[in-house]
């Protein structure tokens, strides 16, 4: 068959001869060139998920909170007395690899759009972030680049960025991952929905002007990362904040008229995906002008002004007739407003240039039974999980309750483990960031296992509720083994918001994985989806949506496509009922009793922090989780927090116990004298990970009621382990041999340097 | 024959890249009343003196450190005139 098109040029739109050919078949003749260019994008992995859609079928979506589930914007989910809260991830790690301080802002600026296109006023924001090896100077650049673009947009836009993760690890080398979420409560009566209705109703362009900025950033944003990437660097877009407040004043207000009808924000493939979107949603079609768009460059030819991705700019559907209303209101705020375009009967995106049509396209050709690829899974675990699998905390050299041999004491191994990047704190990151602007966040960053900000209800007496926010992902469990590192994500989302006191109410998923092409990429990102959808519907909480980012592979100096870690991040949100109630992680008073609770959870130092970073080795298998035992945990953490006993509750994560219980005293400035028994590797017993395991304190005076309780609700699972004071960690063994005893200060100096000895 | 000479470098945004600072000034004048301007572009003036062997090695390590650090060649171009002083 002749083509239009050469394959280097069907191949710059990263489309694929296949595809192609549907494309050819279904206009039943040639795409023009700006038509070529609306199929590649809407045709991205970025924007149709061709690869992930069959795995995404499997999440759970439906919930009794649940008001809006994929598909939209944003999930919403309903918090009781009226308030609903939208709330989403996305990422940007392509555009933070090439223009790390422009990627991450406009990161930011992208996922609040999806925010307040709901009608919801954005309320915080947190962020996921993977990066290489410190000792690396282009990795130092891209973290301080990526920390001060988030922190430029999120603290001039006036939302509050209030906690989240990071990790470094020579695996994201080059290829560092830059999710971020936004929550929302909603100020419409209706959520504003994307579906275009109303045949004649006028089609709005608002906000910022058109450029040549971000051209095809969503086709890029589906592709590896090579060096060639330095030439594709027009693709970076710049965000302006203090028009993207303006545009969320605007657009909330505009909203509540009522006189829109629907919404939706120009992300990724611009005014391609927005008029397309909206058409096949609402099952109509919409005629759009290129002409009436406010340009800022001359000479833009048809597909620049569809491909832009100019920020800052919204498609509204408006009631016929009250289009001068909507335009007077972005105009008070100082923007663009033009009637661009029509909703029509025929089911097409019309676009018009120049008093021609520029592009014709059937939206269910863009949008629907967009191509599906199902890869075959392999049906053994791959070569390099097997091995890791076989491996044995027996491999290791032998260990003493002395320590790691003479030279080498548990208290020393603690310090390094404090000091390392991972488990260090992450300070110097959200000093940056403005945690308190708008006056709501109750917990903040660094104190407590998940963000709290307070759901202000004006004029409303009684208790104050809160809502609580987690992000987690550990990449090196989920490379280990996808399935139980997915589902070890979900329960420690879940597991940190207990901590606080919150109910976890639903998730929403950045996917961010290699090629899909390969099958050891496509057996992880599909176990992977297996396991979030097993341990979301364990928990019962339902996935509202996401992103999915593949390709995130850089090429070695061998020519060899390296893969990161596969990294689901899980975001999740939780209720606070009393705000009065709430636990940090930190120890409150001298004299109070720690308790370990999930005795009984299986750990191992398969994959964990100490065998990384003590051992440099990347092996085993983390343990599976056990779903009746975190429910049985975290009810129990919750419970204590509601009764008022419990004071502080920390979970034991990455380092283990010992790391937890160094973090409960440096947070709480308090020292701890602990006694724990073990079989097996005291190294196992201090810093093995697995799920299932929270560390609390509680007043002598509540220690009858609160042992009643637990002896009741979780038997056989529980432990007093000691007591909060003095200036050092004590930690016996049974037997009574000391295993760690240091200093509160040197604990602190040790994970107060551990980032800071890098960025400075 | 080696000697001194000073560099005067601009660096501009790109054609295509977003100026917020500039399209803010660009307000602020129509708003003063000069509302004869339409666009305003921000960029940044740096001197640099230095050493070199020749005018054609200066000019070779100014165009390095422009690419390696002045300029951000993701968003902004440079240009420079270098003499001999």
């Amino acid at each position: 068959m002749e083509f239009a098109f050469c394959d280097q040029e069907i191949a710059a739109h990263r489309l694929t001869k296949d595809e192609y050919r549907e494309i050819l078949r279904r206009l039943g003749r040639s795409p023009n060139r700006a038509e070529l260019g609306m199929f590649g994008v809407m045709w991205s992995e970025h924007c149709c998920y061709k690869n992930s859609r069959p795995l995404l079928g499997q999440f759970p979506t439906q919930g009794p909170r649940i008001l809006v589930g994929p598909g939209e914007n944003a999930g919403v989910v309903d918090l009781g007395e009226g308030l609903r809260l939208a709330f989403k991830i996305e990422s940007h790690n392509h555009p933070s690899a090439v223009e790390p301080f422009q990627g991450a802002a406009t990161g930011v600026g992208g996922i609040l759009r999806d925010i307040f296109t709901m009608g919801a006023r954005p309320i915080a924001l947190l962020n996921s972030l993977r990066f290489g090896d410190l000792e690396d100077g282009r990795t130092r650049t891209l973290a301080a680049g990526v920390v001060a673009g988030i922190a430029h947009y999120g603290n001039c836009v006036g939302v509050p960025t209030v906690g989240g993760e990071v990790y470094f690890d020579p695996h994201y080398q080059g290829n560092p991952l830059v999710n971020v979420m936004a929550l929302g409560l909603m100020e419409t009566k209706e959520i504003v929905k994307s579906g275009a209705q109303g045949i004649g109703n006028p089609v709005l362009y608002v906000g910022s002007t058109t450029g040549r900025d971000g051209m095809g950033g969503a086709s890029f944003a589906s592709a590896e990362l090579s060096e060639q990437s330095a030439a594709d660097r027009p693709a970076v877009q710049v965000g302006d904040p203090f028009l993207g407040k303006a545009l969320i004043e605007a657009c909330l207000e505009a909203f509540q008229t009522g006189m829109v009808v629907a919404a939706q924000d120009m992300g990724a493939a611009g005014i391609t995906c927005s008029t397309s979107e909206m058409a096949a949603r609402g099952g109509v079609g919409i005629e759009f002008d290129l002409d009436r768009v406010p340009a800022r460059e001359t000479g833009m030819t048809p597909q620049e002004y569809l491909l832009s991705e100019s920020q800052e700019r919204m498609l509204l559907v408006v009631q016929a007739g009250k289009e001068a209303q909507i335009k007077e209101i972005f105009h008070r705020w100082g923007l663009q407003a033009v009637v661009a375009g029509r909703v029509i009967p025929d089911p097409v995106v019309r676009i018009l240039f120049q008093g021609q049509v520029a592009a014709q396209v059937p939206t269910v050709a863009l949008v629907e039974d967009t191509p599906v690829y199902h890869r075959q899974l392999l049906e053994q675990p791959p070569a390099y999980a097997q091995s890791a699998w076989a491996w044995c905390a027996a491999d290791l050299p032998p260990c003493s309750a002395a320590g790691l041999g003479p030279e080498r004491p548990w208290s020393q191994v603690l310090q390094q483990l404090l000091g390392g990047p991972n488990l260090a704190t992450k300070q110097w990151i959200y000093r940056q960031y403005d945690h308190q602007v708008q006056n709501n966040t109750v917990l903040l960053p660094g104190g407590a296992d998940a963000a709290v900000v307070r759901l202000r209800t004006l004029g409303q007496p009684g208790p104050h509720r809160g809502v609580a926010a987690t992000l987690d992902g550990n990449g090196r469990l989920v490379y280990l083994d996808p399935y139980r590192g997915a589902q070890a994500a979900v329960a420690e989302a879940a597991r940190n918001l207990s901590c606080v006191g919150a109910e976890p109410l639903a998730v929403t998923d950045n996917l961010n994985f290699g090629s899909p092409e390969t099958p050891v990429g496509y057996w992880q990102l599909a176990t992977a989806c297996r396991g979030i959808a097993t341990a979301c519907a364990a928990l019962g909480t339902p996935v509202t949506g996401g992103n999915v980012s593949l390709y995130n592979e850089t090429l070695g100096p061998d020519g060899q496509p390296q893969a990161i870690y596969p990294t689901p991040v899980i975001g999740m949100v939780g209720l606070v009922e009393d705000l009065e109630r709430l636990c940090g992680q930190g120890w409150v008073r001298k004299g109070d009793l720690v308790y370990l609770l999930g005795t009984g959870a299986p750990i191992s130092l398969g994959g964990s922090e100490y065998l990384a970073s003590v051992h440099h080795t990347l092996a085993g298998r983390p343990p599976a989780v056990d779903f009746a035992r975190e429910l049985k945990v975290q009810t129990a953490c919750r419970g204590g927090i509601r009764q008022g006993w419990v004071a502080s509750a920390h979970d034991c994560a990455e380092g283990g116990l010992g790391v937890a219980l160094a973090e409960a005293c440096i947070s709480g400035c308090l020292g701890a004298t602990l006694t724990i028994s073990g079989a097996g590797r005291w190294d196992e017993v201090l810093f093995g990970e697995g799920g299932g395991r929270i560390l609390t304190s509680v007043s002598p005076s509540h220690q009858g009621a609160w042992e009643a309780y637990l002896t009741e609700h979780l038997a056989g699972e529980w432990r007093c382990l000691g007591g909060v004071g003095g200036d050092t960690l004590t930690i016996h063994s049974q037997d009574g041999s000391t295993l760690i005893q240091v200093s509160l200060e040197d604990l602190t100096q040790a994970w107060q340097q551990g980032l800071t000895r890098y960025l400075a | 024959m080696g000697g001194q000479y000073s560099a005067q470098v601009y660096i501009t945004l790109r054609p295509s890249v977003l100026d917020p600072a500039g399209a803010a000034v660009q307000v602020g004048l129509v708003n003063l009343g000069y509302d004869m301007v339409s666009q305003v572009r921000i960029g940044k003036y740096i001197q640099l003196t230095l050493e070199a062997p020749s005018l054609e090695l200066a000019h070779r390590e100014v165009d390095r450190a422009c690419s390696q650090l002045l300029a951000n060649p993701v968003i902004e171009d440079y240009r420079f005139d270098l003499t001999a002083s």
